[in-house]
C-alpha cells in the first residue's frame, strides 16, 4: 500500500518536472526550426496519447486515425476559411463532429475482433480520405482548401510564430497526457485493462466491454481531431496529403515504438520517429551523396526491426526494464558485498 | 540464440540509436562551419526543398540533378563575385508536413533564397513560412495558386507554365484543327483537379463544348470504364491530363479499346518515362510542352534554342532523357542566381531583382516578371508536340 502511494507521488513528481521542462525550452532553443520539429512532436503526441488509450488499455488496434486528424483539420479549415467562424469554436465543432462520427461508426466496427476490427478502421480511413479527394466543393478536392486558413489568437495575441505556437500545442499536449493518465488510473481505465488483459474474463465480472471500448475510441478520435485542427492553423494550408493511409500507419508506427502501456510512450515514441527522420535528412545525404528518402527508409526499417526484436514492449517499457535489472543487479551485489 | 543474445545488450542497441540520433544533429553543423572556414570569401547560401522521394520524386529527381550540375558549373568557374554557392538540398518525400519543415530548416540555415518544391501542395505548404520570415521563395511546381493572389504571395514565385496558360495552349490548338467537341479525363490528385477545373474555364472562353469529364486514380492501371464511358460520347477528341504512371495506362487502355479520336494528353507527361510506359501505344498522342522536348527541331532563329540545346547537351551526358521538370528547375535556380549577383546578399533585394526579372531566356520560356506575374510566362512558351516512333515531333498549328 505505502508501494502504491509513493508510486503515485512519483508519476505526479515525473509529470510536473516533465510540464516545467517542456514550457522552459523555448527559453533555451532559439532555433525556429528546433522549434517547429518541437511543434510537430507536439500535435503529433495528442494523436498518439488517444491512440495509445485505445491500443494499449482497450487492446483495439485502429489504422484509421488519420481519417480523425483529417476532419479535425477539415473542420477547422473549412469553417474558418469559408465561413469565417471563430477557430477556436471551429476546433470544438471539429472534435464533437468527430467524436460523435467515432461512436456512430464505432458503434458497428466494435462488434468485429482483432484483424477484422484493424482491417474496419483502416476502411474507414480510406472512406475519409476519399471524401477529402471528391468532394471538391466543399474540401477543394486534392489540390486542398483554396482559401489561406486563418492564424489562431488568444484575445488580441496572434498565434503566428513558431514560439507561441509552441506554448499552445503543448499546454494542449499535457493536458491531454494527464487527462489520458487520470482515465488510465480510474475505475474506467482499470476496466479497459481488463479488457486487454481477456475481453471474456472482463465481461464475465460485469464490465460493460462494448461500451467502454466506444467511449475511449470516441476519446482518441477527439483527440486526434483536437491535433488536426492545430496543424490545420499552423500550417495554415491543407490538402487531403497528409491525412492518407501513410500517416495512420506512422502513428501506429509511433506508438508501437513508445509502448503502449505508459503515459510516456507516445512522447518518446513521436519523438524518436520525428527527430530520427529529420537527422537522417541531414545526414543520409553527407554520407551518400544524391541519397533521397528512400535510404532513410532503409535506416528506418532497421531501427524499427531491432526494437521489435529487443525491446517488443517500446522505448518506455525497455528503458524501465533496464533500470530495474540494474537496480536488481545492483541489490544483488550490495547483499553479497554486505555479507 | 542470437535474439537471446541480442536481447541482454538491448542498452546497446538503444546507445547505438541513440548515438545516431546525436550524430545526426552534430555532424551537420561540423559540416558547415568546416566548409566556411575555407573559403576567403563567405560563401552565398541557397536552400533547395524537392520532392525527391514518394509520388513526386519523378519531377523531383532530374530537378536534383539539374540543380547539382549548375551549382557544380557556377562553382567551378569561381562562383559569383568570387563567393562560392552553398547548396543545402532536403527531401520533402513529397509529404507537405516535411516540406513545412524543411523549410524551416533552411530559412534557419539563413539561406539567401529557396528554390522548391516540384509539387503544387508541397510549395503550398511551405507559403506561409516564406510570407512570414521575408524569404524568397521560386517553385518549380505548376498551379496557379501559389503565386496569385499575388497579394499575398509576395515572396513567392514560380517557373513552371500555370495550368491555365497550358489549358488555353490546348484550346488553341483543339480550334485549329476543328476539333470542337471533346472528353477530358483527369487524374485524381492537385495536378488533374486543377488542370480540369483550368480547362473548363479555356474551353468555356474559346467555344469548345466539354461532352463529358472522368476521373480515375494516380495508381490506377485499367481504365476500362472510364473509357468506355467516354467511347459512349463519340467526342471529336479526348484530353487527358495526368502524369505517369497512370497517364501511360490511360493511353494503353485508349488504343486497347480502338477509339481513334485524337488523343492529347497535357504537359504532365514531359519525360521518357511516359513513353517507356506506354510503348507504341505513346506513338500519336498529341501534347502542350515547353520547348526543351523538341529542342533540336526548333528554327533557328528561336531566341531560347540556344540555351534549350546546351541545356538537354549537358543532362543528356550525365542523367539520361532530357524532360522539362528539370527545365523548371533549371530556370527556378537561374533567376535566383541572377538576382542574387544583381543584389548581392540581401534576402529583400534579391526578391525585387526576381519580380523585375526581364527578357530571361530560360527553359520553360521567356520570362517576363512583374508585380502583378509572378511567373512570366507567355502563350508563347509552348508548342504541342507529338510522339512518334517513341521520339517529340513538334506540330504545327
Amino acid at each position: 500500500m505505502k508501494d502504491l502511494t509513493k508510486r503515485k507521488r512519483l508519476r505526479h513528481s515525473l509529470i510536473i518536472i516533465f510540464s516545467a521542462i517542456i514550457l522552459l525550452l523555448p527559453f533555451i532553443i532559439t532555433n525556429n526550426y528546433y522549434l517547429s520539429v518541437l511543434v510537430i512532436i507536439g500535435i503529433h503526441t495528442i494523436v498518439v496519447v488517444g491512440l495509445c488509450l485505445l491500443m494499449g488499455y482497450a487492446g483495439q488496434i485502429s489504422l484509421g486515425h488519420a481519417a480523425f486528424y483529417g476532419l479535425g483539420a477539415y473542420t477547422s479549415g473549412i469553417l474558418t476559411s469559408t465561413y469565417n467562424v471563430s477557430p477556436w469554436i471551429a476546433m470544438l465543432a471539429g472534435a464533437v463532429g468527430t467524436g460523435a462520427v467515432a461512436y456512430i461508426i464505432g458503434k458497428p466496427i466494435f462488434r468485429l475482433k482483432e484483424h477484422y476490427l484493424a482491417l474496419a478502421t483502416l476502411g474507414l480511413g480510406l472512406i475519409v480520405h476519399v471524401i477529402l479527394m471528391e468532394e471538391v466543393e466543399l474540401t477543394g478536392g486534392p489540390s486542398g482548401l483554396t482559401k489561406s486558413i486563418p492564424y489562431l489568437s488568444i484575445g488580441k495575441l496572434v498565434l503566428n510564430s513558431d514560439f507561441k505556437y509552441y506554448f499552445l500545442v503543448w499546454i494542449v499536449a499535457l493536458l491531454a497526457i494527464i487527462l489520458a493518465n487520470n482515465v488510465v488510473h480510474s475505475r474506467i481505465g482499470r476496466a479497459l485493462r481488463s479488457i486487454h488483459g481477456s475481453e471474456f474474463a472482463a465481461q464475465s465480472l460485469g464490465v460493460d466491454t462494448g461500451k467502454h471500448k466506444l467511449q475511449v475510441f470516441a476519446l482518441s478520435a477527439m483527440y486526434a481531431s483536437i491535433a488536426g485542427s492545430l496543424y490545420a492553423h499552423y500550417i495554415t494550408f491543407i490538402s487531403p496529403n497528409p491525412f492518407g493511409l501513410m500517416t495512420s500507419i506512422q502513428f501506429v508506427v509511433m506508438a508501437v515504438v513508445g509502448g503502449l502501456s505508459s503515459i510516456w510512450g507516445p512522447i518518446l515514441g513521436v519523438s524518436v520517429i520525428t527527430v530520427l527522420t529529420e537527422a537522417l535528412k541531414e545526414v543520409i545525404p553527407k554520407i551518400i551523396p544524391q541519397a533521397g528518402g528512400e535510404y532513410e527508409i532503409v535506416v528506418f526499417g532497421f531501427i524499427l526491426v531491432m526494437i521489435m526484436i529487443f525491446l517488443p514492449e517500446g522505448l518506455t517499457a525497455g528503458v524501465v526494464n533496464l533500470y530495474e535489472r540494474w537496480r536488481y543487479r545492483k541489490e544483488r551485489t550490495d547483499e553479497t558485498s554486505g555479507n | 540464440m542470437v535474439v537471446r543474445f541480442m536481447r541482454k545488450h538491448a542498452l546497446l542497441v538503444f546507445a547505438l540509436i541513440l548515438a545516431l540520433v546525436v550524430a545526426g544533429c552534430g555532424g551537420s553543423k561540423e559540416n558547415t562551419e568546416k566548409e566556411a572556414s575555407t573559403e576567403t570569401k563567405e560563401p552565398y547560401k541557397i536552400g533547395v526543398v524537392l520532392d525527391i522521394s514518394g509520388p513526386g520524386s519523378s519531377l523531383g529527381i532530374p530537378e536534383r540533378d539539374t540543380i547539382n550540375m549548375i551549382i557544380e558549373k557556377v562553382n567551378e568557374s569561381g562562383g559569383i563575385d568570387g563567393h562560392l554557392i552553398e547548396l543545402t538540398m532536403l527531401d520533402n518525400k513529397s509529404n507537405e508536413t516535411e516540406a513545412a519543415l524543411a523549410v524551416k530548416n533552411l530559412i534557419e540555415k539563413d539561406v539567401l533564397a529557396i528554390v522548391g518544391c516540384s509539387t503544387s501542395g508541397t510549395t503550398l505548404a511551405m507559403i506561409d513560412a516564406v510570407q512570414q520570415s521575408e524569404v524568397p521563395l521560386v517553385s518549380a511546381a505548376a498551379s496557379i495558386r501559389i503565386v496569385d493572389p499575388v497579394n499575398e504571395r509576395k515572396w513567392v514565385f514560380k517557373t513552371a507554365q500555370s495550368d491555365s496558360l497550358v489549358a488555353e495552349r490546348v484550346v488553341t490548338y483543339l480550334k485549329s484543327k476543328g476539333l470542337t467537341k471533346i472528353a477530358f479525363a483527369s487524374m485524381n490528385n492537385a495536378f488533374g483537379d486543377s488542370g480540369r477545373a483550368e480547362f473548363e474555364k479555356a474551353a468555356a472562353a474559346g467555344g469548345i463544348t466539354i461532352l463529358g469529364t472522368e476521373k480515375f486514380e494516380v495508381n490506377d492501371t485499367i481504365m476500362t470504364s472510364q473509357i468506355t464511358n467516354i467511347k459512349k460520347l463519340n467526342p471529336d477528341a479526348v484530353i487527358a491530363w495526368a502524369i505517369p504512371p497512370s497517364a501511360s495506362s490511360f493511353t494503353t487502355s485508349y488504343r486497347a479499346l480502338g477509339l481513334t479520336q485524337p488523343l492529347i494528353h497535357s504537359h504532365g507527361i514531359g519525360n521518357k518515362t511516359f513513353i517507356d510506359l506506354a510503348g507504341k501505344d505513346a506513338d500519336g498522342v498529341v501534347f502542350p510542352v515547353g520547348k526543351l522536348l523538341a529542342a533540336e527541331g526548333l528554327p533557328d532563329d528561336d531566341p531560347q534554342k540556344q540555351v534549350l540545346v546546351q541545356y538537354a547537351t549537358d543532362f543528356e551526358a550525365r542523367f539520361g532523357p532530357r524532360n522539362t521538370f528539370g527545365g523548371h528547375a533549371w530556370d527556378a535556380i537561374n533567376i535566383v542566381l541572377d538576382a542574387l549577383e544583381k543584389a548581392g546578399p540581401d534576402r529583400a533585394k534579391i526578391r525585387d531583382e526576381i519580380e523585375k526579372t526581364q527578357n530571361f531566356v530560360g527553359i520553360s520560356g521567356i520570362f517576363n516578371m512583374s508585380a502583378e506575374d509572378h511567373n512570366g510566362l507567355g502563350l508563347d512558351s509552348m508548342i504541342m508536340v507529338e510522339i512518334k516512333d517513341g521520339q517529340w515531333v513538334p506540330v504545327i498549328d
